[in-house]
């Protein structure tokens, strides 16, 4: 008897979901792109709010950006759900290694007085810009307008998150668990003259309405400027001051930035090209908020790197940035 | 003249490759089969680590192409930027 082995090729009915097919074209879906389109609801709400009854549930009106189709501000790393979490886990892994390696060698008793000092008042304090961060974009997710933008917008949350509990660590480790640092660097946020300026600034960026402004101020300005500041130059003094093993527990947010940048610059560009009145206004916002932003570190910049930080440097690599945005 | 081919499995990370070898290659032909995606194209492909990098949304090793490869026809020059397939030059 012989066999006769034969393939024949079965065409499916339908590639992917009849939304996509509209926007892509008859051809198989990424996941990103199924797991993103069209998801938010756009018509046929219930009720209006309670607390904002001029507006639908979701609403584009709720920033003063136009888009033509919000769904065109995508993600470039093309994170969904599962991409992120599988991400992030990664990332993760590789940050409890460097701390458990930083605790089991014993590192943070190589680190002088004064660094341990300087630790304690310009780096742990940042946990709380951070957790601002969180409610910055989650406020966006919360309210903003097509999941593309949205669903980025909560990544970036828990990334705060994540980031605040590794600058908490970094305070436990200096203190053998205790949590005595971490309440002194809170009381420092609060009452220490340096921080104050930025502490003010971080309340006055949870009171704007316009959820897109907030992404600008915070996404943009603080988070470039506090970059360039505390996880560029600050850690080069670092360095310099014989504590460059405290680069293995800020390397985090090093690799976090430059994967997040992406995706806000992405988002920019496309907001941006989309129209001059964008432009009109996300430049406005960026250099009222750079302004602010500016004067709110100086107090700490000054004191920062042992009084060898640059908040101009700073400043000039956001300019460089948001030059290439198409913003100047 | 004869044709140059690469062939991949065809699963969620060949069709970004495939995407890239056709924003690359203009002229290249790319037949679907059962389970796997032939292209092919006179004389020369190129898969470019860039554009693939650029439509999978994250970094990608052009080693890592030989994860969903089945088949490929053609000399082979690689390195740590592209893939080069060709027959005469």
């Amino acid at each position: 008897m012989t066999v006769e082995i034969k393939t024949s090729t079965l065409e499916p009915v339908r590639q992917t979901f009849a939304n996509l097919e509209r926007r892509f074209g008859d051809k198989p879906a990424s996941r990103y792109q199924e797991a993103t389109y069209d998801l938010q609801a756009e018509i046929n709400f219930h009720y209006r709010p309670l607390w904002q009854p001029d507006k639908e549930l979701n609403d584009r009106s709720r920033t003063a950006v136009a888009m033509a189709d919000w769904y065109d501000l995508k993600d470039p790393r093309q994170f969904y759900y599962g991409t992120y979490v599988q991400q992030r886990a990664k990332m993760q892994e590789q940050a409890e290694n460097n701390y458990s390696f930083f605790e089991k060698r014993g590192l943070p008793e190589h680190l002088s007085d004064a660094v341990k000092a300087s630790l304690v008042r310009h780096l742990i304090p940042l946990r709380h810009v951070e957790h601002t961060a969180n409610l910055n974009n989650v406020y966006g997710c919360s309210i903003g307008f097509g999941t593309s933008i949205t669903q980025a917008l909560l990544f970036n949350g828990m990334d705060r998150l994540g980031i605040a509990q590794y600058l908490s660590r970094i305070g436990l480790i200096l203190d053998g668990n205790s949590g005595d640092l971490l309440t002194h660097s809170k009381q420092l946020w609060m009452q220490d003259p340096i921080w104050q300026g930025m502490r003010a600034l971080c309340e006055k960026t949870l009171t704007v309405q316009d959820w897109f402004e907030t992404f600008i101020a915070q996404d943009l300005v603080i988070d470039t400027l506090v970059f360039e500041l505390f996880y560029v130059q600050y850690d080069q003094w670092l360095n310099a001051n014989g504590a460059q093993d405290v680069g293995m527990l800020t390397e985090f947010m090093r690799e976090w930035n430059r994967d997040n940048s992406r995706w806000i610059d992405s988002v920019l560009k496309t907001a941006v090209a989309e129209s001059d009145a964008n432009k009109a206004l996300i430049g406005q916002w960026l250099n009222d908020w750079r302004g602010r932003v500016a004067e709110a570190l100086a107090p700490v910049a000054q004191e920062l790197c042992g009084g060898t930080a640059s908040l101009e440097d700073a400043l000039l690599a956001l300019d460089k940035r948001t030059a290439k945005l198409g913003l100047s | 003249m004869s044709k140059v081919y690469l062939i991949l499995q065809d699963n969620d990370v060949s069709r970004y490759i495939v995407e890239a070898v056709e924003e690359d290659n203009p002229e290249v032909t790319v037949i679907y089969q059962p389970a796997m995606i032939r292209m092919e194209q006179e004389n020369l492909m190129v898969v470019k680590r860039e554009t693939v990098e650029e439509k999978l949304g994250r970094d990608w090793d052009v080693q890592e192409l030989h994860l969903n490869l089945i088949s490929l026809g053609g000399n082979v020059d690689e390195d740590e930027d592209r893939l080069e397939l060709s027959w005469v030059l």
